[in-house]
């Protein structure tokens, strides 16, 4: 061993995952098992009151999921992670760790259309309430605190607006009011972006997305800095004796390993939502080319952004990547590799040329999913942010014509060649309808006649 | 670990806190732990390092605390003159103030390393070891240091720093 500080690339290999002792397995062996055997009584009381590390049960871990948490750990920068289920889920249980009825969130409103509701609908009947903030600007995320606000909440760039977070501003906005900023990164991924190098103590991904890279398979993560104060009054439940763990306490106990510990041993247990170890393999191999499979996505969004932006046929263009976007020097400063490939545009013509648009790509898939290998495209207004009141739309930056894609790793070409004759199609169609119309028309007349 | 520079005053050099290189090689040249300030309630965080090290770890373990006869079975010993053999490492569970008489009587048995829990600064009294020519180690903890290397801190999802192509290595 050295004190060599290996790259990115490096880690996004190996971190996590040392061959192991018995039989010196190179890829991550798939611990397809729910329970794991303990050595004897003392092993098992030992493993349950956490005085050892082990495996026990893989709803609170599991050695294949475990490799996953360490590789994002480290390529975040983080003191360590906990995986589970689903984006949401990770979510979830940060805001069940350090939230309870009375409490308060502070969250920027341009948040993906599930963690809208999840905070809006069902922490609200929970006693747990969000204020939303509808700008990037720290002091009007400060203008919102309150005495009981436990969480300063937001996404690096937002989607469908492409607006960039000032994560700095709100680092400090959160600390000076004792609490932690917890930043969802999925759009940028620990490539582009590691948030916990701008102020953030905690991170959330929904691996489903560029991370596992694939669309094949569900999952999230929660990533710590372990840097946070957590003593500081403000969560009693970090300091006071756990019963249900013989009175230890998280901090007292475990200092700056005590948040994680407790999301894993307690939220993780109680609330079960665990990723399994098929899911973490598959959502490993992903991991593995991220750097490389980001340095294309960025590339393609950029080419095919800047295209969209030339044409006449497209009235507006949402990418940070782009002079034109009102939040492009801070991306130029956060995302120095590029703003992402998620971004959205509206086709002049309105809602109805826009739905033909999309009925008439070839190459780029309809459906409700960011960050595949392949191109994707979506119209929020009829499926992810459906369940959204008009204000909230609005508030989340989203009008009706407006189409989000999500730029693949094809041949840039084939892409713009798939855009363009969508683009024709959808024109032509459309001019042929008023044709017909106007046709119609002139017949009437002539049987007026 | 220190600087190579050396003074009359510091005759091993300028106290530095040892890498994580440094910090495995303390662990592996040891085969024997004295815990200082051990409790036996086992909701106190010496109680936790010492079940861990006494299942998960090949170290010989001696418990010091003048008020108490017995932890985990074990006999507990007044002070580090007290116990049946030099510990090679003396792991600190008191505080900050109480550690530079500590470091006097690890260097009076000829213990090697003088380890500061996690929480547990003083680079005074760091120094005071190094000029005893121990080593010395604060706020880090002998449980997650060992299970760093040895594959038990990967198994709670936490960033041990370790990338290597080598099997993992055991110990106990
Ligand atoms: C930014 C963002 N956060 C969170 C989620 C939720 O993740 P998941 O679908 O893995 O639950 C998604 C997508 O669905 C997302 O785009």
């Amino acid at each position: 061993m050295s004190d060599r500080q290996f790259g990115f690339r490096t880690r996004a290999l190996h971190a996590g995952t040392v061959p192991d002792a018995v039989h010196g397995t190179r890829a991550v062996p798939i611990h397809q098992s729910t329970s794991f055997v303990f050595k004897d009584t003392d092993d098992a009381a030992n493993l349950f009151a956490l005085q050892k590390y082990g495996s026990i049960y893989s709803r609170i871990g599991n050695p294949t999921v475990n490799a996953l948490e360490e590789r994002l750990a480290s390529l975040e920068g983080g003191i360590g992670a906990v995986a589970t289920a689903s984006g949401m889920s990770a979510e979830f249980l940060v805001f069940a760790a350090l939230c309870g009825t009375g409490d308060h969130i502070v969250a920027s409103s341009k948040l993906y259309g599930g963690t809208v509701t999840q905070l809006d609908v069902t922490l609200r009947r929970f006693g747990i309430e969000t204020t939303f903030v509808d700008t990037t600007d720290p002091e009007a995320f400060r203008a919102a605190l309150q005495e009981n606000t436990k969480v300063v909440y937001t996404e690096t760039v937002a989607n469908p607006s492409s607006d960039v977070a000032d994560l700095r501003g709100l680092a400090d906005v959160a600390h000076e009011h004792g609490v932690p900023l917890v930043v969802d990164s999925t759009l940028t991924t620990p490539y582009l972006l590691r948030p916990i190098e701008h102020g953030a103590d905690i991170v959330v991904h929904s691996v489903t997305k560029f991370l596992g890279g694939h669309g094949t398979t569900l999952g999230g993560v929660v990533v710590e800095a372990g840097t946070f104060p957590w003593d500081n009054g403000k969560f009693p439940s970090m300091t006071e004796p756990v019963p249900s763990y013989g009175n230890l306490s998280w901090w007292g106990n475990f200092g700056e390993y005590g948040f994680l510990t407790k999301l894993r041993s307690e939220q993780l247990r109680d609330v079960g939502p665990s990723l399994s170890a098929q899911a973490a393999f598959q959502l490993m191999q992903g991991i593995e080319t991220l750097p490389q499979r980001m340095g294309e996505h960025v590339a393609n969004a950029q080419r095919v952004a800047a295209w969209l932006e030339a044409d006449e046929r497209i009235s507006y263009v949402n990418y940070a990547g782009l002079a034109s976007h009102p939040d492009h020097a801070r991306a130029q400063e956060v995302l120095p590799l590029g703003a992402g490939s998620v971004f959205s545009f509206g086709v002049a013509g309105g809602r109805e040329v826009g739905a033909r648009f999309i009925e008439s790509l070839q190459l780029a898939s309809h459906l409700a999913n960011v960050g595949d290998v392949r191109t994707l495209i979506l119209h929020p207004g009829s499926t992810t942010h459906q369940q959204l009141t008009e204000e909230q739309m609005d508030a989340a930056g989203i009008p009706e014509d407006l189409i989000r894609i999500s730029v693949g790793l094809e041949d840039v070409e084939d892409i713009l060649w798939d855009l363009d004759q969508a683009l024709d199609a959808a024109l032509a169609a459309t001019a042929v309808e008023s044709d017909g119309e106007q046709g119609e028309q002139a017949e009437q007349s002539e049987e007026a006649r | 670990m220190s600087t190579t520079e050396t003074t009359a005053e510091h005759p091993h050099g300028i106290w530095e806190p040892p890498s994580p290189v440094r910090r495995l090689q303390l662990l592996h040249s040891a085969q024997s732990i004295a815990i200082v300030g051990a409790s036996d309630k086992p909701q106190r965080a010496s109680h936790f390092v010492a079940t861990y090290l006494l299942s998960s770890s090949s170290y010989r373990v001696h418990f010091i605390n003048p008020r108490l006869d017995e932890i985990l079975g074990q006999p507990v010993y007044p002070s580090l003159a007290d116990l049946p053999e030099v510990p090679d490492i003396v792991d600190v569970f008191r505080r900050p103030g109480d550690v530079p008489g500590i470091v006097d009587e690890a260097a009076e048995v000829g213990a090697q390393t003088v380890w500061m829990q996690l929480g547990i600064r003083n680079p005074e009294a760091a120094q005071l070891a190094r000029d005893r020519g121990m080593e010395a180690v604060q706020d880090r903890c002998v449980k997650i240091e060992h299970a760093r290397f040895h594959g038990g801190l990967n198994l709670a999802g936490f960033n041990t720093g370790v990338i290597s192509a080598k099997r993992q290595r055991l110990d106990g």
